[in-house]
């Protein structure tokens, strides 16, 4: 068992490094992974698009204080942010059985316009490496990932900011 | 299978298609938790660690080209956090897998996360912070032959640390989106789902007779309707004897649980009304009685609170019986308004309970029967409290700069029942919390955050022991956006009924955020306590020590 443990892990040691050398060039694209949306409709997060304009991929949750101030102070000025970058916000919940239906309610109450995406179990999560929330992606019109940032603390939004406004230019 | 898929990797990897429409992507993430441990006795951590530093690590590693993925996980545990179930031990490969999708059907081997309807049949996941993780290893298929009708099937054992328990799972879920698959636009939309579930594992037991498989199976229903939005879900679980092992415990009663959720909102308020009734309902990779084997999810009925001290005795769910509900307003109050101000004020009233249901779990065996009614024990009238929660939390932004919140409860807790002691222990524990919360912005970029937080509880005047008493806390942040926070935080239980436990447990931490990569050292010391994420508990033991947190992805 220990051995094949070990050969397992120079393995995979190989194939790391055998992709790092052959791999140059990389691009971030979305994974292949299908999601609800508030209407309970399977929606795949590749088939999200906003014309070519980019979009900001939020991961939150409803017992989250930080991702809930995150996404409050962004609704603030979310319209000024979209007149200016064209940008759209996806507001992905990894609420599961135990708050999901405290979402919509959430949402609702608070006055989000912003795209609501369910990962119940985590799936979303587990494949662009999400480990914590918040967690926000930043996707250029054409689809690919081009920032991340772990967390939120108060003026991390005017980093996002920037990075939208350097794509829409 | 691990070397299959290892030279899946290799394979691909050799084939260097960076030219093409859908070029090969390798994306991941790490995670390291190292925490050093050294002996306080005045807060109960009174066992040396021979090895001083123990360290928690994690590598995932996805491939994919197109709609192929394969991912691993390796797992590194020298030695496992205290915290952490000792199985846990040494390092590996325990997740590997590949999926891909043709044609609208998904196909995956190896280990994977599953979920019917809201989990209460089978939901398999991982919580680091927990230490769960009860994959399966085996095959899933997922398709959609119409529009609107989605159907799983898969098979396979569950992941129990570096192993698997011994129970063969097998399940299948189909979910019909009615409007979806008609193209109706109504106002009235409908989903329903029904699940099924199976165990088989060898009668083992000479003493018994045993059934070799089990099962569970469920419905759900869920109307959209404006902005109403009612889901329930029905389940029963039978022919499962759990912890077979003496004439006693021998059970084989059928378990079943009802879950009845009504939502509303419109712009600006936001109501929940959640319930449900669950009477023997554990479901067990295996029937061996240890609580790592579970396979299906009992979501817990009350708010998940974040602050420490509101925390501090968190309900959990008893799958083998309670009945409980959770309700919440949420409500703005318009800007410009006498009570909204300039920015509107948010409220959020929630009230949940949970007690024991109607003369106890269902019980049968060759002696004695004892069924339990969902309608008497939602009336409650002699039931067992277990857990309250009254709490109000106003949040309130002043002015540009500063950020107001504030949380009032009432709670309830029987910690006899949710922490597994003896009856008559420690009784139900009543306490008030208050807290506040404000953060103000010095200059661009510069927060300050300080929390203050009092708890105030009774001990229960029946019980032979005494609980913890009172405590204040106190946090302070400064944050530097985009890159550097500062934490410090005392915790005082200054109305300990024992004097030398009279303790302050003081914490200090300084974090590094740079895009993806996370960094934190911290320093101080934790109580011993009962630490949940979404219902889910554990015990976490008094530390005294260094850490380090460093979270990454690519």
């Amino acid at each position: 068992m220990k051995k094949t443990m070990k050969k397992n892990l120079i393995l995979s040691v190989i194939t790391l490094l055998l992709f790092s050398v052959t791999s140059f060039a990389q691009k971030r694209s979305l994974p292949n992974v299908t999601v609800k949306n508030l209407k309970g409709k399977q929606v795949n997060i590749q088939s999200v698009e906003n014309d070519g304009k980019p979009i900001v991929i939020s991961f939150w949750a409803t017992w989250c204080k930080p991702c809930k101030k995150e996404l409050n102070t962004i609704a603030e000025v979310y319209e000024d942010w979209q007149d200016e970058t064209g940008v759209k916000l996806i507001a992905v919940s990894i609420d599961d059985s135990r708050s999901l239906s405290k979402v919509k309610p959430y949402v609702n109450a608070s006055g989000w316009e912003y795209e609501i995406l369910l990962d119940t179990n985590k799936e979303l999560s587990r494949a662009l490496g999400v480990t914590s929330v918040p967690h926000t992606f930043l996707l250029d019109g054409k689809g690919n990932i081009v920032w991340e940032h772990r967390g939120y603390i108060d003026g991390d939004e005017d980093e996002l900011l920037e990075k939208i406004e350097l794509l829409s230019k | 299978m691990k070397r299959i898929l290892l030279f899946t990797f290799v394979f691909i990897s050799s084939f260097t298609l960076y030219s093409q429409d859908n070029p090969i992507e390798i994306h991941g993430n790490f995670e390291l938790n190292m925490q050093s441990y050294r002996v306080d006795s005045t807060i109960g951590a009174n066992e040396p660690t021979p090895e001083r530093v123990l360290n928690n690590a994690y590598l995932n590693l996805l491939i994919t080209k197109g709609k192929f993925t394969a991912g691993l996980r390796y797992e590194s545990y020298l030695n496992a956090l205290k915290d952490y179930d000792p199985q846990y031990k040494g390092n590996g490969i325990p997740h590997r897998y590949a999926t891909y999708t043709s044609d609208g059907l998904e196909v995956t081997v190896g280990n994977y996360y599953e979920q019917f309807g809201s989990g209460i049949i089978l939901r398999t996941y991982e919580d680091k912070g927990l230490g769960v993780d009860n994959s399966l290893d085996g095959i899933r298929l997922k398709m959609s032959p119409i529009n609107g009708i989605y159907l799983k099937g898969l098979i396979g054992k569950s992941r129990t640390y570096f192993n698997y328990s011994e129970g063969i799972i097998r399940g299948a879920d189909a979910e019909f989106n009615i409007n979806e698959s008609l193209n109706l636009t109504s106002e009235t939309s409908y989903i329903f789902g029904g699940s099924f579930v199976s165990r088989f594992q060898k009668d083992n037991n000479p003493a018994f007779n045993l059934p070799e498989n089990v099962a569970a199976m469920s419905a759900r229903l869920n109307i959209m309707h404006g902005g109403f939005n009612y889901f329930g879900e029905f389940s029963q679980k039978i022919n499962d004897p759990i912890g077979s092992f003496s004439f006693d415990e021998n059970n084989y009663a059928n378990g079943k649980s009802i879950v009845n959720n009504l939502t509303y909102s419109q712009k600006g308020l936001g109501i929940t009304f959640e319930s449900h009734f669950v009477d023997h309902m554990e479901f067990r990779s295996e029937r061996a009685k240890e609580k790592e084997y579970i396979i299906n999810y009992i979501p817990t009925l009350s708010k998940n609170h974040t602050y420490t001290l509101l925390a501090l005795y968190p309900c959990a769910t008893q799958p083998e019986g309670e009945a409980g509900f959770n309700t919440n307003i949420f409500y703005k109050i318009a800007k410009n308004t006498l009570l909204g101000g300039k920015y509107g004020t948010k409220l959020n009233l929630n009230f949940a309970r949970t007690n024991s249901i109607e003369g106890g779990t269902s019980y049968l065996n060759d002696s004695t029967s004892h069924t339990s009614r969902p309608l008497k024990s939602i009336f409650i009238k002699d039931e067992t409290l277990y857990f309250s929660d009254f709490n109000l939390e106003i949040n309130k932004k002043i002015n540009k700069k500063v950020n107001l919140n504030l949380v009032l409860a009432k709670q309830n807790y029987n910690k006899d029942v949710l922490e597994g002691k003896t009856i008559g222990e420690y009784g139900i524990i009543s306490s008030t919390i208050a807290v506040a919360e404000v953060s103000y912005k010095i200059k661009k970029g510069h927060t300050i955050r300080l929390e203050l937080q009092e708890l105030l509880s009774k001990d229960d005047e029946t019980a032979e022991k005494h609980a913890d008493g009172d405590w204040h806390m106190i946090l302070a942040e400064y944050t530097i956006s985009p890159n550097w926070f500062f934490t410090i935080q005392d915790m005082y239980n200054y109305g300990n009924y024992y004097e030398e436990k009279q303790l302050h447990y003081v914490n200090t931490s300084i974090g590094f955020v740079k895009g993806a990569n996370r960094f934190e050292i911290g320093y101080g010391k934790k109580r011993a306590g009962i630490f949940c994420v979404g219902g889910v508990c554990k015990e976490v033991p008094s530390s005294n020590g260094f850490s380090l947190n460093i979270s990454s992805s690519f």
